[in-house]
């Protein structure tokens, strides 16, 4: 990682991040290819579904997004909706000497 | 020799009456305490004749060894070494001590050998626990430290309860398979040890709490109550089917909580109640399988959540706080704690080559053997949740995601070191599972590395990582907002309280209506008896005059009729 210069690190560089991606990108295409070459276990009738687990993960994540975001709706409140800071020096007080072990 | 039944707490409770002498530098001397008690434990704990106690007739066990204890008892060992390490620089002696009572009291819960000695370390668990969260000091987590020491006394009651129904029953206060039946005690036990492993419902404590800690606090809580509860569970309650679905219910339900929660703490605090939701779930399949990968899931996840909330308490440490939507761009300044989070999150991740794999795969294997599709789908769809928060989620919005300009410097060097040691520690298990398989009380003979498992289970991680960046890429990732999310807590921390306020403001109004008019009564009573002004005489007389006529009146008019 590029500690010399702290300002940009490797991960500014949206051409190493491109890159990170295709690499990436090829891996899950060899995954599903392994899946039609390999000879898989079988334990569950699901898993005859063509690159089953890939497929489930995919669609899982995105539901589980998509569930969590519209829960946000339902269940999303206010910073302080349980007990607003005590007063200002409070809630100055509970960011900075939020821990005790360094006096 | 007298030191083979020495239990093994003593160890920890001897060192926490040192830790306030120890000043400075020498403070590291503490670090001695599990290093003794674990090479105690692996030198005599096998030839251990036990150790008994003699209370109102009736003989406790306080030191009992088996398979079972003796894997958590290594385990808790090697915790407390870990927690010890990472809060060398800890100049709170508060934490110090009851950092080593608590880490006690879950190694005399592990070798208790009967109820009513597991119930005096449960409460102990409670009360040494609750410091750790009081010791952060801020308003917030005073009034959620009293919180979670109210639920855990109730789980102590509640275990105290059952404990004595049962002795009165059975006349035993062994340490056995209860199994769950119609009688109210062995439910007491079981919702006793539900409340301590975070079943839905029963689960806020936790999540309420352990974010509040203290950075070094935190990670005490995640290895111990959690894990004693577990290892009840294992011990009373085995095979039990209602825990299967229970389990099922603890994978699932916190992942949608982890996406939208914006405390990386609290992301990681659903996460533990994930990860134990896959250890519940093997304990009630019952078999040596499932059994074996439960307890081996409980080793692995107090190193790699320990390691992942230790690096969330070295950034809390530098920057002073964990919101996701405040962090981002840290792998700069903090590269080591980077990379040690990384470990943490392929090993809870189940990625091939890190400890969770070895363990979460015996779980999943057990269910597909019991034909348990449903249930096996629901742990799948966990498993890719976890990897999306924990894996990815927590990295990539702490130490990447978009420079949020912060520069704090690499954590402290015993931080560092801790973490370290946690990280080799995920990799040497995940590389040689053999070496925790062996230690396992169950036998069984069991290969998590073949290709199926590795190819589908590499499979399941890529693409729940490509639907994260296909959704951040569509703008569709919901962004990190400053915000509570409301659970379960919503019940005791708003309706109750206003409840007891209506309650209190209700009793307090019809007492001061009964004062006022008590005091109304003595008034006139003192009145009379106080010397009247001469006005006070005429009006009185006048009075009286009037009444007297009414009476006479009333008198006549019923004369007359």
């Amino acid at each position: 990682m590029s500690q010399s210069d702290k300002d940009s690190g490797l991960f500014d560089n949206p051409a190493v991040v491109t890159w990170i991606l295709r690499v990436f990108y090829v891996l899950c295409a060899g995954l599903v290819i392994a899946d039609f070459i390999v000879h898989r276990h079988i334990y569950n009738d699901l898993e005859k579904i063509p690159a089953f687990y890939a497929l489930y993960g995919f669609v899982a994540c995105v539901i589980l997004v998509f569930v969590a975001k519209w829960l946000r709706h339902l269940l999303m409140r206010d910073e302080n909706y349980y007990e607003a800071p005590l007063d200002a020096a409070d809630a100055s007080s509970s960011s900075t000497h939020n821990d005790k072990e360094h006096h | 020799m007298g030191i083979a039944n020495l239990p093994p707490f003593v160890v920890f409770f001897v060192f926490a009456l040192l830790a306030p002498l120890l000043q400075g530098k020498s403070r590291v001397l503490l670090i001695l305490a599990p290093v003794l008690g674990a090479l105690n434990l692996f030198f005599n704990g096998a030839d251990s004749t036990g150790m008994t106690w003699e209370v109102a007739g009736m003989s406790l066990s306080l030191y009992q060894v088996d398979r079972l204890s003796m894997l958590f008892g290594y385990l808790f060992h090697l915790a407390a070494f870990i927690a010890l390490i990472y809060s060398v620089h800890v100049k709170d002696t508060i934490q110090q001590v009851t950092g080593l009572l608590y880490a006690g009291s879950a190694v005399g819960a592990v070798f208790a050998g009967d109820l009513l000695s597991v119930f005096m370390f449960w409460e102990l668990l409670a009360i040494t626990s609750a410091f750790l969260i009081w010791a952060r000091r801020t308003p917030e987590a005073i009034r959620a430290a009293n919180r979670y020491v109210i639920i855990q006394v109730l789980s102590g009651v509640l275990m105290l309860s059952g404990t004595i129904m049962l002795y009165q029953q059975t006349g035993s206060l062994a340490l056995t398979a209860i199994g769950l039946d119609d009688s109210a005690a062995s439910w007491m036990i079981f919702i006793a040890l539900g409340i301590k492993c975070g079943f839905p419902f029963l689960h806020t404590w936790l999540t309420d709490a352990y974010p509040l800690a203290t950075p070094t606090g935190t990670l005490y809580l995640s290895a111990f109550t959690t894990k004693v509860a577990v290892y009840l569970l294992a011990r009373l309650f085995p095979g039990e089917e209602l825990l299967i679905y229970i389990g099922a219910a603890m994978t699932c339900f916190p992942i949608f909580y982890a996406v939208i929660e914006n405390d990386l703490r609290k992301v990681l605090a659903y996460s533990l109640i994930n990860q134990l939701g896959f250890m519940v779930c093997g304990i009630g399949i019952g078999t040596a399988l499932a059994l074996n990968g439960a307890v081996a899931h409980a080793f692995n996840d107090v190193i790699f959540k320990g390691l992942l909330f230790m690096s969330m308490g070295a950034v809390l440490t530098r920057v002073g706080h964990v919101n996701g939507s405040d962090l981002g761009g840290l792998y700069k300044t903090m590269p080591r704690t980077t990379l040690f989070c990384l470990v943490g999150a392929a090993s809870i991740s189940a990625f091939p080559l890190f400890s969770g794999f070895v363990s979460k795969s015996m779980v999943m294997a057990a269910l597909l053997e019991q034909d348990q599709t449903i249930v096996w789908l629901m742990l799948l769809f966990a498993s890719a949740g976890v990897f999306h928060h924990a894996g990815i989620k927590i990295p990539f919005f702490a130490f990447f995601a978009h420079d949020s300009g912060l520069r704090p410097k690499e954590a402290p060097v015993n931080m560092q070191i801790a973490m370290g040691l946690s990280a080799v520690l995920c990799i040497v298990i995940g590389v040689n599972p053999q070496w925790l398989y062996a230690m396992l009380p169950w036998q069984i003979d069991y290969t998590p590395y073949d290709v199926t498992h590795v190819l589908t289970q590499l499979q399941i991680l890529f693409f729940s990582a490509l639907a994260f960046v296909w959704l951040n890429k569509q703008g569709l990732y919901p962004p990190e907002l400053r915000s509570v999310n409301l659970d379960v807590e919503w019940f005791y921390r708003r309706p109750l309280p206003a409840a007891g306020r209506w309650t209190v403001a209700r009793l307090t109004g019809l007492r001061d209506g009964l004062s006022g008019l008590f005091h109304g009564i003595v008034g006139q009573f003192e009145g009379r008896a106080r010397p009247m002004p001469t006005g006070t005489v005429t009006i009185l007389t006048r009075r009286m005059a009037y009444v007297f006529i009414a009476l006479m009146l009333l008198a006549l008019a019923s004369l007359t009729v």
